[in-house]
């Protein structure tokens, strides 16, 4: 039997514990720093590079090159069904109408179909996978055939998919599609085998006006991180949090 | 060429702009047949524990049948799935790779564990003792077979019968859980897609078992009516009249579980709204509105009510029961079709629609459909004729149910 004075102060210390528990948890939670959306989310431990892309809306002329080079560089169907990387034309009419296209994903360029005089606003927006770091397509995948590599690349392991296309219903972005003769799931590799020689993504390459950079996120000297500084970037769809590493700059809210 | 013919053939259909990737829907009937015959198991399922657990006894003369149809069509549920994947052949991967994330990859679990464990078990400590005196009066193949599927356990003292019942009792009080597990984990599939604005809702797992229980009671019903029919008895119309009232219920259930589900969508009206009421007004008029909501659905559900202030003759009861089983059954079809082909046809960018024809042959085209639909009858036919529910020993019975 413990004596009444024993009882209070064993009461007191599981009180004072407990207070500090409390107390950790929530100074945990507050004193947690936010991550700026710069990152759309944490950027993983590690050392190495983190790659993300950026592209400037305002330099896109939609000529189709990077398109061009990816199905070029990366054995793509040529069929127009199958994209690894494509542009779409964003036309905001006078009465505020909105006509997007991308006939062939835009490779053989565009013409617009919409008269000058109705025109408010005309752009293109060349699109691919975002790299997400909260990647859905990663979350789904039953067997672990796509997965995100220490570089922040998100990859799928062909000898290893089963072609549920569990993944191709959960990117928000379609940027993926079912090989017709793998019939395993294909997208953006953000070129990794021409990254592993130490060379360019194609489209980077091919691009002639220098809307799309690429490079390491953690390398604060580099041009990708001065991009993003010196511009107000933002991600597709950002309310769906997939972690997007691909920031536009001069984004319009109408395109999604 | 060829190959190619459908999808230039759908890209001159697009209505509006999808994404380019988006033009061929990556899911097709095989995946409206997988949580359609699912969720019959899981019914099928559900209706046979009323009886044994909850012992709702008027079901009793179903309760055999309810357990050898979900097993049937368990056996064949996986089928559209392992068929509609770009490598078949690689299927065994789910198994070995397990993917904690991925609410696909728990499905081998589940399957294994509500197929191996829940009903085979069921079905064994029901028929057990009935095959030691089946093996003993039965000649040649069917012999050898019921030997062997007692596994050598051929005690059949009242204590072993009444321990087999107990186990059995054990079993479908698991099985229970299971079975709403085994279903509600399928519309996680379709529920946890974030990027699918038609699937993504909480309500996507608990629609889907509502809608499971409806579709397994029905086909039960069915099952039960033409049996008795095939085999000249009378049917038992306390009991047929009983299923009908669970399915009434069921019914109710998931009419106002998936009203709520609409209603919350069109008072939320968030950016998808309006693709989605596009999609409903529009390319799922017929299948939606036709199909499931008011053949399958409104018309079997008032006539239901009907029928529980006033019962005609029981020959028109039948006729009645007839018809609406299978309106329910073909409305539940096209739900899994509302939401597995109409959650693809809009694009995710949400300006516009693409196109979707049915093919007939192919892995995934018509009559590969139909046919996993009547191969779960032949299995079933196969398991009456080795398993006689009406053979089953009353007398086992009557010293198991002894005190
Ligand atoms: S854009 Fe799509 S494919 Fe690329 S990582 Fe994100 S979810 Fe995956
Ligand atoms: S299609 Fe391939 S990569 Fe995509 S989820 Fe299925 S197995 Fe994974």
């Amino acid at each position: 039997m413990k004596t009444k004075k024993e009882e209070k102060k064993s009461r007191r210390e599981f009180l004072k514990a407990a207070g500090i528990g409390i107390g950790g948890v929530f100074a945990a939670t507050v004193l947690q720093p936010f991550t700026a959306v710069l990152y759309a989310s944490k950027e993983p431990e590690g050392a190495g590079p983190w790659y993300g892309i950026a592209i400037d809306i305002e330099k896109c002329i939609g000529c189709g090159s990077c398109a061009r080079a990816c199905k070029n560089e990366n054995d793509v169907p040529r069929e127009p069904f199958y994209f690894r990387s494509w542009v779409e034309q964003y036309t905001i009419k006078n009465d505020g109408e909105i006509k997007v296209e991308s006939p062939n994903g835009g490779i053989d360029g565009f013409t617009q179909s919409v008269p000058d005089e109705d025109i408010f606003k005309s752009f293109f927006v060349p699109k691919m996978c975002n790299h997400c770091s909260q990647a859905p397509c990663v979350q789904v995948c039953p067997v672990g055939a796509t997965f995100e590599t220490d570089d922040g690349i998100v990859l799928v392991d062909q000898n290893y998919c089963i072609g549920c296309r569990y993944c191709v219903q959960a990117c928000p972005y379609g940027a993926r599609y079912v090989h017709p003769e793998k019939n395993v799931v294909d997208k953006c590799t953000l070129c990794y085998h021409r990254l592993k020689k130490g060379l360019n993504p194609a489209c980077m390459d091919a691009c002639p006006t220098g809307a799309r950079i690429f490079g390491d996120l953690r390398d604060k000297e580099g041009e990708l991180f001065k991009f993003l500084k010196e511009h107000t970037c933002h991600v597709l769809k950002s309310h769906l949090n997939t972690g997007s590493k691909l920031f536009y700059n001069s984004l319009n809210q109408e395109v999604r | 060429m060829k190959e190619f013919d459908h999808l230039y053939d759908a890209l001159s259909k697009v209505d509006g702009f999808i994404y380019p990737n988006e033009i061929e829907l990556s899911w097709s009937l095989g995946i409206v047949l997988y949580p359609y015959i699912t969720g019959l198991v899981a019914g099928a399922f559900i209706l046979a524990s009323l009886n044994r657990v909850f012992n709702v006894k008027a079901l009793k003369p179903t309760y055999v049948i309810s357990l050898l149809t979900a097993l049937a069509f368990m056996l064949v549920a996986t089928m559209p799935l392992i068929t509609h994947l770009g490598k078949p052949f690689r299927f065994y991967e789910i198994m070995i790779t397990p993917h904690l994330t991925s609410a696909m990859a728990i499905f081998g679990f589940v399957y294994i564990w509500y197929l191996m464990v829940v009903l085979l078990l069921e079905i064994w400590y029901d028929y057990r003792a009935d095959m030691v005196i089946w093996a003993k009066e039965s000649k040649g193949l069917k012999k050898i077979m019921y030997k062997i599927l007692t596994l050598g356990i051929t005690d059949i003292s009242p204590k072993a019968l009444k321990l087999d019942k107990k186990l059995g009792y054990i079993v479908t009080v698991i099985g229970i859980p299971s079975a709403f597990l085994l279903h509600g984990y399928v519309g996680f599939i379709f529920g946890s897609v974030k990027a699918n604005p038609w699937w993504s809702t909480v309500m996507m797992p608990v629609i889907f078992l509502f809608s499971a229980m409806v579709s397994g009671i029905a086909l039960v019903m069915l099952v039960y009516m033409l049996l008795s029919y095939i085999r000249k008895v009378k049917l038992d119309m306390l009991a047929v009249d009983t299923i009908a009232k669970f399915l009434f219920y069921a019914l109710i259930i998931d009419f106002v579980l998936e009203g709520l589900d609409q209603v919350h969508r069109i008072y939320e009206a968030e950016e998808s709204f309006e693709i989605i009421s596009l999609l409903v007004s529009g390319k799922l008029n017929i299948t939606l509105l036709i199909m499931q909501v008011s053949l399958g659905m409104l018309v079997p559900m008032v006539t239901l009510a009907v029928l529980q202030f006033y019962k005609p003759k029981a020959k028109i009861r039948q006729i009645i029961y007839l018809t609406i089983g299978t309106l329910v059954l073909v409305g539940i079809f096209f739900m899994r079709w509302n939401v597995v082909i109409g959650g693809q046809l809009f694009s995710k960018s949400f300006y516009g629609f693409t196109s979707f024809k049915l093919g007939l042959i192919g892995m995934e085209g018509a009559l590969m459909g139909i046919f996993w639909l009547i191969i779960p009858f032949v299995i079933l036919g196969f398991l009456l004729w080795l398993f006689p529910p009406w053979k089953k020993s009353k007398e086992l019975e009557s010293i198991a149910d002894s005190d």
